[in-house]
């Protein structure tokens, strides 16, 4: 091993790892929740949704759609002073989260939308005859519903969210992408440079299968 | 009792008024099958979803068993509404559920216990005859156990009015009647008014007593299934009758009996609300000294007895076959003689 990869420093190799893993898990979270109200918002206050609002629609669609138009590196430096102002840094993985959740969360909920899109509406229609609350509705029907494209989407999701990590990386988060860039792309140190692309890829397959997985058990369609 | 005052629906578009449901008055007894039906785009089921208020009316008043739907808040329509069942075209089954979870759902939202949502389902699922199913997901149902689901589903509450749209349109005739005869059932069981919106005369005539005809959204013709089916008078009405009796063509099937029957009187014989007529004729065959022969014939059963027409030839001494004609007349049978020796 050490023949092949001479560079590698394997403890700061497992340091960056985690770090790509917990800005990623962390971020997701965050997207998760978010994106879920982000997406609900937009369902539920369209044109004849459950909420019918044309001012909140219109002002969470424009937020989605700003946010997703922003390139996630210029993303980071627009919401800098934020970053600065919560952590007082920019550096580090912790400060890496707001602009990964800023990044991915409008994305997401774009795919939280178009999963509720798909929730048939006799079925919404039905629970409404069932004399059900709205409450009732949205958590026992749309979310229980449409389960399976949300989780299908958050893989989507999480695989975009592990390449920004490595974008973040390039300014300092930590992670894969910052011991890519850093210690192997500007020393010419190209054999960091492909453990962490070998890793990275790793790390998206794993993603990919675990949800993959967790799709086909809760579809029953 | 349902009634239904000076119902209107409009739905506005940005450059016209469509009159979906056209100030429509109708009563409803409690305990019957009332059937509503009309071709595609007659209103049917914006009238029906009216009931219920899924669609809000523009003007008018739907009252049940005195209580005013109409007038309800929108708190008190919610909680109204876990007493109305209603049963679809396709289902609408939450797919993500089982069977008994579907079944489940409407107690769950009027917040039955527990132990008591348990014990109802299983009374539910055996009543709608799906033992062994609680455990399915909807995909792994065919279309008739899908809506024995729907129906169990919306007994659940125990409702006393059940709103049906279509809700065998999206079956095999076999299936069709299966699920029919259910509905007579729990019809019969638990003493439910239901309202049945379809566009197929023969499900009217096979568990509806009373129907309305419905076109433009409007009610063009009402009344008990029996006098609707022997006495359409619009255009439409008949049309839908023929869709069960068949084509009118009485004329040339008389003359043709004439010319092939060689003896005996042949006979018409109009069954209207008569619920013995398998067993009349043996007993004519059997009671006078007459041949019976059944040239043709076209009878429905109806929830009101028997709806048709028969064709016979009876053959004997005059004087037999004019008492056992009489003897016909005495039941509720008319008797036509069309031709004679
Ligand atoms: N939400 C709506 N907005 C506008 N027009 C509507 C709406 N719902 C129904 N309509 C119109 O109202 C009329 C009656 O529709 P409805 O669905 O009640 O007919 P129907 O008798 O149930 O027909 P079908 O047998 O095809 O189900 C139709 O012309 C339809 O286009
Ligand atoms: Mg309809």
């Amino acid at each position: 091993m050490t023949n092949l990869f001479p560079n590698i420093d394997w403890a700061d190799l497992v340091v960056a790892t985690g770090e790509t893993l917990y800005m990623t898990l962390a971020a997701l979270l965050g997207t998760l929740i978010l994106g879920v109200i982000l997406g609900l918002l937009i369902y539920l206050s369209q044109p004849g949704g459950l909420w019918e609002n044309k001012w909140v629609h219109l002002v969470t669609a424009a937020f989605v759609n700003i946010f997703r138009a922003v390139p996630f590196i210029i993303l980071i430096f627009l919401i800098l002073p934020i970053t600065i102002f919560l952590f007082g840094t920019f550096r580090g993985p912790t400060a890496a989260l707001p602009a990964l959740i800023l990044g991915s969360a409008p994305f997401y909920g774009r795919l939280v939308e178009i999963a509720l899109k798909e929730v048939d509406g006799g079925v919404i229609e039905a629970a409404k005859a069932m004399g059900a609350k709205t409450r009732t509705i949205i958590f026992k029907v749309l979310l229980r519903e449409s389960l399976p494209a949300l989780v299908s989407g958050l893989t989507v999701t999480a695989i975009a969210l592990i390449g920004y990590t490595a974008v973040a990386g390039a300014i300092g988060a930590g992670g894969l992408g910052d011991y890519a860039y850093y210690y192997g792309f500007t020393r010419r140190d190209m054999d960091i440079v492909y453990i962490c692309t070998i890793l990275i890829v790793v790390i998206v397959f794993i993603f990919q299968a675990i949800g993959d997985a967790v799709t086909r058990k809760i579809d029953k369609r | 009792m349902i009634v239904i005052d000076q119902l209107s629906k409009i739905f506005k578009t940005a450059s016209s008024e469509l009159v979906a449901v056209d100030q429509l008055s109708l009563s409803i007894e409690k305990g019957e099958i009332f059937g509503v039906i009309g071709y595609s785009g007659a209103g049917k089921s914006t009238f029906i979803r009216l009931i219920n208020r899924l669609e809000e009316p523009t003007s008018g008043r739907v009252e049940i068993e005195g209580e005013l739907i109409t007038g309800l808040s929108k708190n008190a329509l919610r909680v109204k509404r876990q007493n109305i069942g209603m049963i679809f075209q396709h289902f609408n089954l939450l797919w993500s559920r089982t069977v008994s979870e579907n079944i489940a759902f409407p107690l769950e939202i009027a917040g039955v216990s527990k132990e008591e949502i348990e014990k109802r389902v299983q009374e539910l699922v055996d009543l709608v005859g799906l033992s062994g199913k609680e455990t399915s997901y909807p995909s792994q149902l065919s279309g008739g156990q899908k809506q024995r689901v729907g129906i169990a589903r919306a007994l659940a509450n125990r409702p006393k009015v059940l709103l049906c749209d279509e809700a065998t349109s999206a079956l095999d005739p076999e299936t069709t009647d299966s699920i029919l005869a259910l509905l007579v059932d729990i019809n019969k069981q638990l003493g439910l008014t239901i309202i049945l919106i379809t566009h197929e005369m023969h499900v009217i005539q096979k568990i509806c007593h009373n129907v309305a005809v419905m076109e433009a959204g409007r009610i063009v013709e009402q009344g008990s299934v029996l006098d609707v089916f022997s006495h359409p008078k619009k255009n439409v009405t008949k049309k839908f009758v023929e869709q069960v009796m068949g084509k009118p063509d009485d004329e040339v099937a008389e003359d043709s009996f004439i010319a092939t029957v060689a003896e005996g009187h042949v006979l018409k014989l109009q069954f209207i609300k008569e619920n013995t007529n398998q067993a009349l004729i043996s007993e004519v065959a059997k009671k006078f000294k007459v041949d019976v022969n059944i040239l043709q014939g076209n009878i429905k059963r109806t929830q009101e007895g028997a709806y048709g027409s028969l064709y016979v030839q009876m053959v004997g001494e005059e004087v037999t076959v004019q008492e056992a004609i009489q003897y016909i007349e005495q039941t509720s049978v008319e008797v036509e003689v069309i031709t004679h020796d």
